[in-house]
């Protein structure tokens, strides 16, 4: 992924803009709000009960369900969450043994979802909760395509004001000092409410003290850049349906590469295509000027040629004139000298 | 022109049947979806939020639109003077385009009436979609000046006309930067969701490709259209249009082959930095290999030698590949190639009222297209406006 976030700042087009990029997306690292909640879930002490669930749908005012809750057979099928199913519990079969997982919102501390609303309808807040808002919402669905968890979930049916809907992790139950509904129910202390930095600390202990159950893995301490949900477990997480994955990059940082350059685009480009445009005229122009150029060098040298011929022509004129006069006095010259000739000669003494 | 028609030949000709039918449903299938929610008449999931109204509609419809940013870029700003009887019908179909990806996303949006709400009321400006949606309103805007002066001349108000042709220097640019941002800002809405689409179609690069690729699909419309309107609308065309029509495809079908061939070389080095080589030897690593080299690559060899041979023929089949291969290209980015690790009985396929609504869409489009290139100076010169531009 550091790989992959490197490529992402060349690959954004300019290596003038890297710099830039670097310091958008790279130098500050968020730890979460200081002192935000979150939930520890144990998979090693999760019998299925759907406790969880049951307190869910009351504490959130959900619609009633067709299943009830002490219905255990619905294990046996995959279920997500749904716009009136804000958590279940799915079981998995490691080593022919059941594990069970809890789904809800994992609430990161750099929510996907919040990165992706171009109305900002979701909030990530100091107890640590991500909310929607669903008076901001517009119902383009961005947030769902973007949660590497698939949590977020649609009211399709609603013609008029369909919803967002997601775990809440209880937030106004949080604000009034209560556990999350689920962590109250829950009967085999499978989920654990504290303190994000707390709650690390505690499952760090659990895996120390335990290392035989437990898998040396915190997920959500770094996952997707860390969530306020964590989760430990004895089956690696690909068992039970956790993708392993999604990496340690937070969402907003595989957007803020590319989104650095929208004002390098803004900036530059009008200067680029200005230059194009005046470029393209100044071409036209000195083509225009060589035309010009070339026309008038034509039309002179044409006129020269002319003039030449003229000159040439008068001069053949004048030389012509010249010699006939020429001709001409040389004519009458000789036919004076003749006459004067026939005059001095005597007259034929035969004439006589 | 009218004239040439005989008063005998009836309006219900069999296209015109077709289309009546299919907006006969498309408004049953409106009124449906408006009363009854999204969910009655599409097959979207929590899984799969964006359907084919995302992926075709939008995805594929803005990038087709492109021969607005790309023709008249060419003739104002690269003084391709040649180009410039392809400048109106390229800024209509690009005006018309945009236009109904924003009337086709009042049907996937849950609550289509706040859609002015991240530009006014609630900005979030860490989403590339808050980059689509402010660079398409911008742009829309654009193309509907650039587009106006065929209006004012029909309507003879010059004065109008006047004010919006003046502005045309500096709402191509405009335009050239708005849809830089927004072609790329499409691809890179799915940089967001990197364990979401296979890996041979994810790249850090999405943005890029997004906006290269763009600019053969905008040509490949331009010579596409250009062809089915020498067929069609032959009458409606003047001597200049006509005349420089050949010049186009084939200037054209040249700056798509070279395009292509940077796109083709583009997306290999995506390949290759993730180091995604080991992909192509799988199932999705052959369809990769049907959009690069079956549509991308083949139809920049087709370009290549119809500009060669000036072959208009060659240049009109090879933009049918391009444009078919954009539209693989975006349905395997937003719908195929998406939620690829979800077992199959998860995955998206369209339902029929899904694709119907589509349909209409694309009808009520062209339908508009057809009655602008009729009665609208857009394939020739208005008497009074002769030379003007």
């Amino acid at each position: 992924m550091k790989r992959r976030k490197f490529i992402g700042m060349l690959a954004g087009a300019g290596a003038c803009m890297a710099a830039s990029t670097a310091t958008a997306g790279g130098t500050h690292h968020f730890k979460g709000y200081p002192e935000s909640f979150g939930v520890l879930f144990d998979s090693t002490k999760c019998i299925g009960c759907r406790k969880c669930e049951a307190a869910c749908n009351k504490v959130n005012e959900l619609p009633a369900q067709p299943v009830p809750f002490d219905d255990l057979a619905v294990l046996d099928s995959r279920r997500r969450t749904h716009h009136d199913t804000f958590t279940v519990v799915n079981k998995y079969s490691v080593n022919d043994k059941p594990v069970y997982r809890k789904q809800q919102c994992n609430h990161c501390l750099e929510p996907a979802c919040a990165s992706a609303c171009f109305v900002g309808a979701f909030v990530k807040d100091k107890t640590g909760a991500v909310s929607h808002d669903a008076s901001k919402c517009v119902g383009c669905r961005y947030c769902m395509i973007a949660c590497p968890f698939e949590i977020p979930t649609y009211e399709y049916h609603d013609p008029i004001t369909p919803r967002v809907r997601k775990c809440t992790m209880c937030q106004p139950r949080i604000e009034e000092g209560k556990l999350p509904g689920c962590v109250e129910d829950c009967p085999k202390g499978a989920l654990v409410f504290g303190r994000r930095e707390d709650l690390l600390n505690i499952a760090r202990e659990r895996i120390r003290k335990h290392p035989s159950i437990y898998i040396d893995h915190i997920y959500g301490e770094r996952e997707m850049g860390g969530t306020s949900w964590m989760y430990i477990s004895g089956v690696p997480f690909e068992k039970i349906g956790m993708r392993e994955d999604l990496g340690v990059t937070p969402a907003p940082e595989l957007t803020s590469g590319a989104l650095s350059l929208v004002p390098a685009v803004v900036g530059l480009w009008p200067m680029f295509l200005t230059g194009a445009y005046a470029l393209t005229k100044r071409r036209e122009k000195i083509a225009e000027e060589e035309q010009h150029h070339a026309v008038a060098e034509a039309v002179a040298e044409a006129q020269s040629e002319a003039a030449k011929k003229a000159k040439a022509a008068m001069e053949k004129a004048e030389r012509d004139k010249q010699a006939a006069i020429d001709r001409e006095v040389k004519k009458a010259l000789k036919e004076a000298e003749e006459a004067r000739l026939k005059a001095e000669t005597p007259a034929d003494p035969s004439e006589q | 022109m009218s004239h040439h028609t005989t008063p005998s030949k009836t309006f219900w000709t069999p296209a015109n049947i077709l289309t009546a039918v299919i907006l006969v449903i498309g408004l049953v299938l409106t009124v449906k979806r408006f009363t009854m929610g999204i969910g009655s008449v599409t097959n979207l999931t929590d899984d799969n939020p964006w359907g084919i109204w995302i992926g075709f509609d939008l995805l594929c419809g803005v990038a087709l639109a492109a021969g607005g940013y790309t023709t008249s870029a060419a003739v104002y700003l690269f003084g391709m003077k040649k180009y410039h009887s392809a400048v109106r019908p390229a800024i209509t179909t690009a005006f018309l385009g945009y236009a109904f990806v924003v009337f086709a996303l009042l049907y996937d949006l849950g609550r289509y009436y706040r859609l002015p709400y991240p530009l006014t009321i609630y900005p979030g400006p860490t989403s590339f979609l808050f980059e689509v949606g402010l660079c398409v309103a911008l742009y829309l805007t654009v193309l509907a000046i650039e587009f106006s002066p065929a209006l004012w001349e029909t309507l003879r108000w010059k004065k109008l006309r006047f004010w919006a042709h003046s502005l045309t220097l500096v709402l191509t640019i405009f335009g050239v930067v708005l849809s830089t941002l927004h072609q790329s800002s499409l691809g890179g809405l799915y940089l967001l969701a990197p364990s979401k689409l296979h890996p041979l179609w994810y790249s850090p690069y999405l943005a890029l490709f997004f906006f290269v690729s763009s600019i053969p699909a905008g040509l490949s419309m331009v010579i596409f259209e250009g062809g089915l309107s020498h067929t069609f609308l032959h009458h409606k065309m003047d001597e200049t249009h006509i005349k420089e029509a050949p010049g186009v495809t084939l200037g054209f079908a040249k700056a798509a082959a070279v395009v292509l061939f940077t796109y083709f070389n583009l997306k290999w080095i995506g390949v290759a930095l993730d180091n995604n080589w080991h992909y192509l030897s799988t199932g999705w690593g052959a369809w990769f290999l049907v959009e690069m080299l079956g549509f991308v690559l083949v139809p920049c060899l087709m370009y290549a030698v119809a500009a060669r041979e000036k072959s208009q023929k060659l240049a009109f089949w090879a933009s049918i590949v391009t444009v078919l291969g954009i539209v693989l290209n975006r349905l395997n980015i937003s719908l195929v190639a998406f939620n690829w690790q979800l077992p199959a009985e998860l995955r998206y396929v369209p339902s029929w009222e899904e694709i119907m609504i589509t349909v209409f869409i694309v009808t009520l489009e062209i339908t508009v297209l057809r009655i602008c290139l009729n009665k609208l100076p857009i394939l020739h010169e208005h008497p009074e406006f002769k030379g003007a531009h």
